[in-house]
């Protein structure tokens, strides 16, 4: 066989203008995705915009309308055993098999891949050892998202589907997860994400797809996601008691002129901005309608003059927050 | 969309593997359902210890009661009791244990889970088929158990009598348990699993001549009774254990054997092609 010296360079997950409709809603609409061997790959989008649609058809789960879909080379429509030992799946959170303990669970799961981990090691490597003999239903939301992992990497999949892991999850246990994860990809495992936390995005991701409307409207790192308005720095000081703002291009002159004009002085309240990967992300799945508007009615209940369009979405971002609570 | 040969995306050759046998893994699942069922407290009341229950109230309460089919020809109540309860726990391991445990699994995710996984799906049914398996004959074993020792009942002992045991055990466990796979579709939900499941069983158990002798109800009832299974494996165990005379109030005078096994083996075949068609690994609302 030749084929397998080949395999670095095939990527895990190769789609090619996927469409699937449910009655008339075009839930995804020709979408392109390739996910690289080795990297974690982020796919970050509203509900609705057909990102669970495009996740479950890579897992086998649906079927689609059109397009092509390879996953670790074969189509998941009509994969069978030997491609299903090769992925792992962890669905958004379960709380199924409640009566059985961690161990017992670990344990049963591995006797369905001919070459599982060590179910004891894989239990101190999710750092679940002592909760082993405790029943599913007794653990806390951290603690079973670990095992469904554990569940999820029994079998050492080269590919593992990450859905809203951390869902529910406290800062530390956070931390923790994604520290394993880390730990997975490092091992050699592609790991395909979806979030809703930008912050896991940008801890986590290689590169991040977002997805709107059934299509990838954007797909980089998430350090370079987005366009250059999108990305444009703030520059903020304190002029005459007011807060000022400059979004631009060029910080670093902005901040030398200022400098120069109130030279000897220092520069009072200086600030440089850069948008977060949430801000960023907002600004590529709002309509810009939408954004002006929530910036008109930011600009009017705010006292902050010579607002910009970054600043603008900063604001947004806020709003949207607060709708969602 | 057909596959193209392309030698730099075909990852399968080299990955050759042997996955564990689809009988390996049908053992690990019947000892996991075993685990679980045993576990759930409510399963363990309401479906396994239920006919053992009713058969010690009802053969308490009506212990001095025989049961008559002639002059001179009576059994004890326990006795006449016994079939019934037999046919009651099979109902109750095979069919309302599937509609409701599966009805559930596919609701929190389980059977999602499963699919995931290299696991066979053959394995998955023969699981559920091996934990009922043991669950009813444990069960059937403590109601004989119970009925000989406790209440006195004389069990056959001609070795015939025990094949038509078997014969009908076998062929209502199967029919039972496919029905509570095809059934598991109905519910919406892992909630309204056993409100939609339970009436119907105790519906059957009402009508079908278990708490009640077949020929003292309504000749509509009997009618309706007879095109369900639950009657025609009560009436089969009774055959086993009640005295050849018995037959004197069964509604033909006789035992009935072959339609007996003509209803129970049509409930097997078309449960089974209903259950292939409507068996789904995700809920309703999951696309």
């Amino acid at each position: 066989m030749t084929s397998h010296l080949l395999e670095p360079a095939a990527p895990a997950i190769n789609v090619r203008d996927l469409h699937k409709r449910y009655g008339d809603k075009h839930a995804v609409n020709g979408l392109d995705l390739v996910v690289e061997r080795g990297e974690i790959f982020a796919v970050l989008g509203p509900n609705g915009a057909g990102k669970t649609t495009t996740i479950e058809i890579l897992e086998g789960f649906r079927r689609r309308d059109s397009g092509l879909v390879q996953v670790l080379g074969e189509d998941p429509g009509d994969a069978g055993r030997a491609w299903r030992n090769r992925i792992g799946i962890v669905l958004q959170t379960a709380n199924d098999q409640a009566e059985l303990t961690v161990a017992e669970l670990v344990r049963h799961f591995a006797r369905y891949y001919p070459d599982p981990r060590d179910p004891d090691e894989l239990i101190a490597a999710v750092g679940l050892t002592e909760k082993a003999g405790t029943r599913t239903r007794q653990l806390s939301g951290g603690q079973r998202r670990r095992l469904d992992v554990a569940l999820g990497i029994v079998g050492r999949p080269e590919l593992l589907f990450l859905d809203e892991p951390t869902t529910g999850f406290d800062p530390e246990a956070r931390r923790s997860f994604w520290d394993l994860v880390s730990g997975l990809r490092d091992g050699g495992t592609t790991i395909l994400l979806t979030t809703h936390y930008m912050e896991e995005a940008e801890q986590l991701a290689d590169r991040c797809a977002v997805v709107k409307d059934g299509r990838v409207v954007a797909l980089d790192a998430p350090a370079r996601l987005g366009d250059r308005v999108a990305r444009r720095a703030v520059v903020r000081w304190l002029e005459d008691g007011v807060v000022r703002e400059h979004a631009t291009d060029t910080p670093t002159a902005v901040v030398g002129s200022l400098a120069a004009r109130f030279a000897p002085q220092e520069v009072p309240g200086l600030q440089v901005l850069r948008p977060t990967l949430e801000e960023v992300y907002l600004s590529l799945i709002t309509d810009h309608a939408d954004a002006a508007e929530d910036a008109a009615d930011d600009a009017a209940l705010a006292a902050v003059p010579e607002r910009t369009p970054a600043v603008a979405l900063a604001g947004a971002s806020v709003t949207m927050k607060e709708q969602v609570r | 969309m057909t596959a193209v040969a392309d030698p730099t995306t075909d990852l399968r050759g080299p990955r050759a593997v042997r996955l564990p046998s689809a009988v390996s893994v049908a053992l690990a699942r019947t000892s996991v359902e075993l685990k679980q069922f045993f576990r759930e407290r409510d399963a363990v009341i309401f479906i396994f210890a239920y006919p053992i229950i009713m058969l010690a109230i009802f053969a308490t309460v009506f212990g001095d009661t025989p049961i008559e089919f002639g002059p001179g020809d009576e059994v004890t109540f326990a006795t006449y009791f016994l079939p019934g309860m037999i046919a009651t726990g099979l109902l109750l391991s095979t069919f309302q244990n599937l509609a409701i445990g599966i009805a559930e699994e596919r609701d929190n995710g389980a059977l999602k889970r499963l699919r995931g996984t290299p696991m066979p799906a053959s394995a998955y049914f023969l699981g559920k088929i091996g934990s009922v398996l043991t669950t009813s004959l444990v069960q059937v074993g403590l109601l004989l158990v119970v009925a000989a020792t406790m209440f006195d009942v004389e069990l056959p002992t001609d070795p015939g009598r025990w094949w038509t045991f078997a014969w009908v055990l076998v062929l209502g466990t199967a029919s039972g348990a496919i029905c509570g796979v095809a059934f598991s579709s109905i519910p919406r939900s892992a909630r309204s699993a056993s409100a939609v499941v339970t009436p119907v069983v105790l519906v059957l158990q009402f009508v079908s001549g278990v708490f009640f002798q077949y020929d003292s109800l309504p000749g509509w009832m009997q009618d309706l009774a007879a095109a369900f299974p639950l009657k025609w494996l009560a009436q089969g165990m009774r055959s086993v254990f009640l005295p050849e005379g018995a037959t004197a109030i069964e509604p033909t005078g006789s035992w009935e054997h072959g339609r007996t096994a003509i209803v129970l083996g049509a409930y097997l075949v078309v449960g089974l092609v209903v259950a292939l068609r409507t068996f789904r690994w995700r809920r309703r609302d999951d696309g």
